[in-house]
């Protein structure tokens, strides 16, 4: 599901068991498979696992805008050939304006436009079924 | 040159004492005459020579719709009580409820596109015939701010409507920004006004579209015409007709622009005017490159239309700035696509400086001008082509878009950096004393 956190979309993903299996094969296709690029403009919560980017793995939190210019990706969840991305396609985004390609931990494919992994942003489990976007601590 | 012509006597009538009377307090009839009548221009001008009248004529039919436009047009992103954005209705409204508003809104978005056909054919003219080779070079540099204008204007006006080719063109573009290091990120943001583009984006795009750049726009035609009323037309011999006058100072191959040439520029005119009527009336969007279909639906921040690609005119640079998908110097390869597609234009401007030839009109310019020219055009044509397919397209399913677009670029380029070698051993015929009609 689709967010919005200061004009920009954030996207909720709810991750299966399968699709988190598949971040493993796309390790040594990404640019950066642990993250290691700092985020420019916010800070992503602590405690983040580096393959998942996700506090808790079946939920992905993340900013849907391309950190090359800035458009939105749209979701390419098949598998395979069908996705129309590539054949070894593992699901993930496409950004249809240059073309850039993530896998569903936001994480940027090699040789693409985009230079970084989609961004984290900050935000903390108020409860099971409750999220707070913009603070990585309950309290405030 | 105005200091020599004689003050206007009247012949004693009332339009005879009105111009004697205004022709003793400014110079009205020295302007008519060094600029319309006994302004010499050489009597071989073909039909390249039509667009720049065409581009003067696209320019004030540009004013007057926009002036009529604007008293319609809100530029307010807010949504109002059916839920869409201010500006995008205002824009619906203009075409539905405003009278006549349909055509005017229509005159402007197809004028826009007629604006840059008409211009990159003046540009063309240039390339063919030399018109940038000395003393032409500041009427070139000129010509070339002046594109650029246009694509500030264009820039600046396609936001307006607030539709998502509007929202998602205007993010891409300022974002290309935000790819200079260290103050990058900081400038988008001074340019957008806000972290996203917003009402605040809207609104200085509305000033920027129709009073700062119309100025700037107004201003550098003025000066294009008044540099090259000053040392005179090139034609398509590209020879000097200023070689040869006759006793009182007249060049024996050029005839004054009044009466011969504006009556010439009325052909232009009306077969110009034909083909835009036509447009205008049977298909305004001209199949979704004049006006994106996307566009008909009002502005959303969270979903990227799934193809989003800018107007044609935009799209041989696009491509330029898609084609760079490589880090280089430990700088992404964003900066490099953005710095790419900037040169590819600016590059433009070093032109006469580029061409070493000894002969300028390709007429007499030897075999590699005309092979390496022509291949450039087919590329600039090709990479105008890939801009509005998507990243992954293939001609014909079968050749992948993006390496062709790559080379086409890496050749454009080339053509402008190796022109002072290549255009030095061409073998050019010997240039004619006069022109040859």
């Amino acid at each position: 599901m689709t967010v919005e956190w200061r004009g920009k979309p954030v996207w909720i993903i709810h991750r299966t068991k399968e699709m988190i299996d598949g971040l493993r094969k796309t390790d040594d296709q990404v640019a950066d498979p642990k993250s290691d690029r700092k985020q420019s403009e916010f800070q992503p919560p602590e405690g983040l696992d580096p393959e998942t980017r996700a506090l808790k793995p079946e939920y992905m939190v993340v900013v849907g805008i391309c950190t090359h210019l800035g458009c939105s990706p749209s979701d390419k969840f098949k598998t395979g050939a069908e996705s129309g991305v590539a054949a070894d396609w593992q699901g993930g985004f496409l950004c249809p304006c240059h073309g850039s390609t993530f896998d569903l931990a936001g994480r940027v494919f090699k040789s693409k436009p985009a230079p970084d992994n989609l961004p984290i942003p900050p935000h903390v489990y108020l409860s099971e079924s409750k999220i707070l976007i913009g603070e990585n601590k309950k309290g405030a | 040159m105005a200091s020599n012509v004689e003050k206007h006597k009247s012949d004693g009538t009332l339009v005879g004492n009105t111009l004697e009377w205004v022709d003793a307090r400014f110079p009205l009839m020295s302007l008519w005459r060094d600029h319309l009548s006994e302004y010499y221009a050489p009597k071989n001008f073909n039909f390249w020579y039509f667009f720049g009248s065409l581009a003067l004529l696209v320019l004030v039919n540009q004013i007057v719709t926009g002036i009529f436009l604007t008293m319609h047009f809100k530029p307010d992103a807010a949504l109002n009580a059916a839920g869409v954005p201010v500006a995008f209705a205002s824009v619906e409204y203009i075409m539905r409820d405003v009278p006549l508003g349909w055509i005017i809104r229509y005159m402007h978005s197809t004028g826009a596109s007629a604006f840059f056909i008409v211009v990159y054919l003046h540009m063309f003219r240039g390339l063919l015939y030399g018109s940038y080779r000395k003393p032409r070079e500041l009427i070139w540099v000129f010509g070339l701010l002046i594109f650029l204008c246009l694509m500030g204007e264009a820039f600046f006006g396609y936001l307006l409507p607030w539709g998502q080719m509007s929202f998602w063109g205007a993010q891409v573009i300022v974002n290309l920004f935000s790819a200079i290091p260290l103050i990058g990120p900081d400038l988008s943001l001074f340019i957008r006004g806000d972290y996203v583009v917003s009402d605040a984006t809207l609104n200085r795009f509305f000033s920027f579209h129709v009073i700062a750049i119309p100025l700037v726009l107004v201003g550098l035609v003025a000066a294009h015409i008044m540099a090259l009323h000053e040392v005179g037309s090139n034609n398509p011999d590209g020879v000097e007709i200023k070689k040869y006058k006759n006793d009182k100072g007249i060049p024996l191959d050029g005839i004054p622009f009044h009466p011969y040439y504006t009556v010439k520029d009325i052909v232009g005119v009306v077969v110009f005017l034909m083909v835009f009527t036509i447009v205008l009336c049977f298909m305004p969007e001209f199949g979704g490159y004049f006006l994106e279909y996307n566009n008909f639906i009002p502005a959303d921040p969270l979903k990227t239309p799934p193809h989003i690609a800018p107007v044609w005119y935009f799209t041989p640079y696009y491509s330029v700035l898609r084609a760079v998908t490589f880090p280089l110097f430990w700088i992404d390869a964003k900066f490099w696509g953005v710095v790419a597609m900037g040169a590819a234009v600016v590059i433009l401007g070093a032109l006469p400086w580029l061409d070493r030839s000894p002969a300028k009109s390709i007429r007499y310019r030897g075999p590699i001008f005309k092979t390496l020219l022509s291949i450039w055009v087919f590329g600039f044509v090709i990479l105008g082509i890939l801009g509005t397919k998507p990243p992954s397209y293939a001609f014909f399913g079968v050749i992948p878009g993006a390496p062709v677009a790559q080379i086409f670029s890496v050749y454009y380029f080339l053509f402008f950096i190796t022109m002072p070698w290549w255009s030095k051993i061409d073998k050019c015929k010997p240039e004619p004393e006069r022109v040859t009609g």
